[in-house]
């Protein structure tokens, strides 16, 4: 799975409710309308500026706080290809394979905001085709890669009744 | 090489015996779900197409969040969980009326037991630790998942021992002791690990100490936040068990990823400046903080000596004239012991509102949100940008005694 796009860059521990605010939280039976709000505390024009296959890219601990499934569904929907961050909250980096938004851990020091850059999901490789720069990053435990490839978790019961741990 | 009390746990309930790294797929004995989280578990466990819980009684559906309904939308909500809970035979159903704040509820009513692997889909599920119970927080679709298979998978989380000793100052409890150790350790410095609490200080805290600490392990990304049962333990436990429990303890010479010690002693109340857990500050170095509502409830502060400990402190005192004390106890059982021991009459006549249990303004639900500006004193779990309201607002956390004290003041002040 090959992932391309800009890159939004976010700082340190960027929060559930930074994601996804629970003042929005009457509009969770309507992800699509939920996802015009994605991080708009951080950035308030966020949604408007997304082009499909960009990535949100941030420092420490992303995705701390609750378990709030909505904070990587909209994400998703709000066309971003998958998020690189430098450490992951656990529930939200859980969740996101979930449904089916490519997380990835690797040192994200020197990806700036406008980069241009590619993922390579199978090779573990992010390559920066701004600043001609390649990282790799290590592959992700076997059950979570075979519920990504399956599309998310449910597609994954469904297609095997169990889990695949290996 | 012994096992710590998590690793005993997961291993009896997988029958053979595992350790810290392992991925496992495990038998859970409690699935939970709450009024956000279920109707989008619901929709994806329709989606498997499956005609039954993996064990209705094993599933308990709290609404807590937005109840009494907040608008239209909750009604909607809710109605939705209501309705599935009677499609799939769900008997611990809450509703208006028996529910409670669900970390509050569940040990209460004795769902939750010693030994249990608890699986919820609510980042605070990890309160249930206090209990000597493997829990911890997921989202909707691997409850949905739980709901399917009885099953969850997890990777057996290492641990990190907190050794708490000393004798604890007045007004400091379980509240300061994980404000301080989040302080320590950041809002990442478990991530992915269990939290053990252990030393002289933790057998002597009360049940709801224990659970106010567990609790926020989560605030430290912690996967558990665990506390080996005791006489106390039992003592909650066994009038309110209607099953079979199990306690395990860790081995002397179980394999922990780091120790840290505390000076209990040496720990002030405490409390956390905007916007994460982890910014604490001892309550002498807090300086002038103005203002403008207190909040004392929530899963992690809205239990019967929480109350107590304000009505100790609100008692024959009057709320400061600019601030709005909303007090909001975590269960009906709860709010019943309040009316029945004069807590209640204390802080109407001290001029705070009390309302019946929910999450309410802990999420910047309703129930207390706060405008642009406006600044609170909760003793809820998380003060991150936004989350009692607007994106300019401020949230400080802090210990019941502490909060209803700072009511009185006007500003974060300790108790007189």
């Amino acid at each position: 799975m090959k992932l391309k796009g800009n890159v939004f860059k976010f700082g340190d521990d960027i929060s559930t409710d930074l994601i996804a605010p629970g003042r929005y939280f009457h509009l969770r039976s309507n992800l699509q309308e939920l996802a015009k709000h994605v991080m708009e505390d951080a950035d308030p024009d966020f949604y408007s500026k997304i082009k499909p296959g960009d990535f949100i890219v941030a420092g420490k601990n992303f995705g701390l706080g609750s378990s709030r499934e909505h904070a990587p569904t909209i994400i998703k929907l709000a066309g971003i290809s998958g998020v690189i961050a430098s450490s992951f909250a656990r529930i939200f980096f859980r969740n996101a394979i979930n449904v089916g938004l490519p997380v990835i851990e690797c040192d994200t020091t020197d990806i700036e905001q406008g980069d241009e850059i590619e993922v390579d999901l199978e090779k573990g490789c992010l390559t920066n085709l701004t600043k001609d720069t390649k990282l790799t990053f290590s592959m992700l435990p076997r059950v979570m890669t075979n519920i990504l490839q399956d599309g998310g978790l449910i597609e994954h019961i469904a297609k095997y009744g169990d889990f695949r741990l290996d | 090489m012994g096992k710590t009390i998590t690793e005993k746990i997961l291993s009896a309930h997988l029958g053979k015996e595992v350790s810290a790294g392992e991925l496992i797929e495990v038998k859970v004995d409690v699935a939970l779900g709450n009024d956000i989280t279920s109707p989008l578990a619901i929709v994806e466990f329709e989606k498997l197409g499956v005609k039954s819980l993996f064990d209705p009684d094993k599933v308990v559906l709290v609404l807590d969040h937005f109840v009494p309904n907040k608008d239209v939308r909750s009604a909607e909500q809710c109605k939705f969980v209501r309705q599935f809970a009677k499609k799939y035979g769900v008997k611990n159903f809450f509703d208006v009326g028996q529910m409670g704040i669900e970390h509050a509820l569940l040990p209460e009513q004795g769902l939750v037991l010693t030994g249990d692997i608890i699986i919820g889909a609510d980042s605070h599920t990890c309160t249930y630790g206090a209990l000597g119970a493997f829990s911890t927080g997921v989202g909707s679709t691997d409850l949905a998942a739980v709901w399917a298979t009885g099953e969850i998978w997890l990777k057996v989380p290492q641990t990190i021992k907190f050794v708490c000793s000393g004798k604890l100052n007045p007004w400091v409890g379980g509240k300061d002791l994980i404000l301080h150790t989040i302080g320590d350790i950041g809002v990442d410095g478990a991530n992915y690990m269990a939290m053990e609490f252990t030393g002289e200080v933790i057998p002597k805290l009360t049940m709801a100490d224990r659970f106010t600490m567990s609790n926020m392990a989560i605030e430290a990304g912690g996967k558990a936040g665990i506390i080996a049962p005791d006489e106390i333990t039992l003592e909650y436990v066994k009038p309110r068990a209607k099953r079979e429990w199990r306690m395990y303890s860790s081995d002397s010479d179980a394999e922990y990823v780091e120790s840290r010690e505390y000076d209990c002693s040496q720990i002030e109340p405490q409390v956390a400046f905007p916007h994460l857990p982890s910014n604490v500050k001892p309550i002498s170095q807090v300086g002038q903080v103005e203002i403008d509502q207190a909040v004392i409830g929530s899963c992690t502060n809205g239990r019967i000596e929480d109350l107590r400990l304000a009505a100790r402190v609100l008692k024959g005192k009057k709320v400061h004239k600019d601030v709005r004390l909303i007090i909001i106890p975590g269960t009906q059982q709860i709010y019943l012991q309040a009316v029945k021991e004069g807590l209640v009459e204390i802080f109407i006549e001290a001029g705070g509102a009390i309302s019946t249990p929910t999450c309410g303004p802990c999420l910047g639900g309703y129930m207390g949100i706060l405008a642009k500006g406006e600044r609170c004193i909760a003793t809820t779990n998380r003060n991150f940008v936004g989350r009692m309201g607007h994106k300019e607002s401020e949230v400080y956390l802090a210990n019941p005694a502490i909060t209803a004290a700072s009511a009185i003041a006007g500003r974060i002040a300790p108790v007189e």
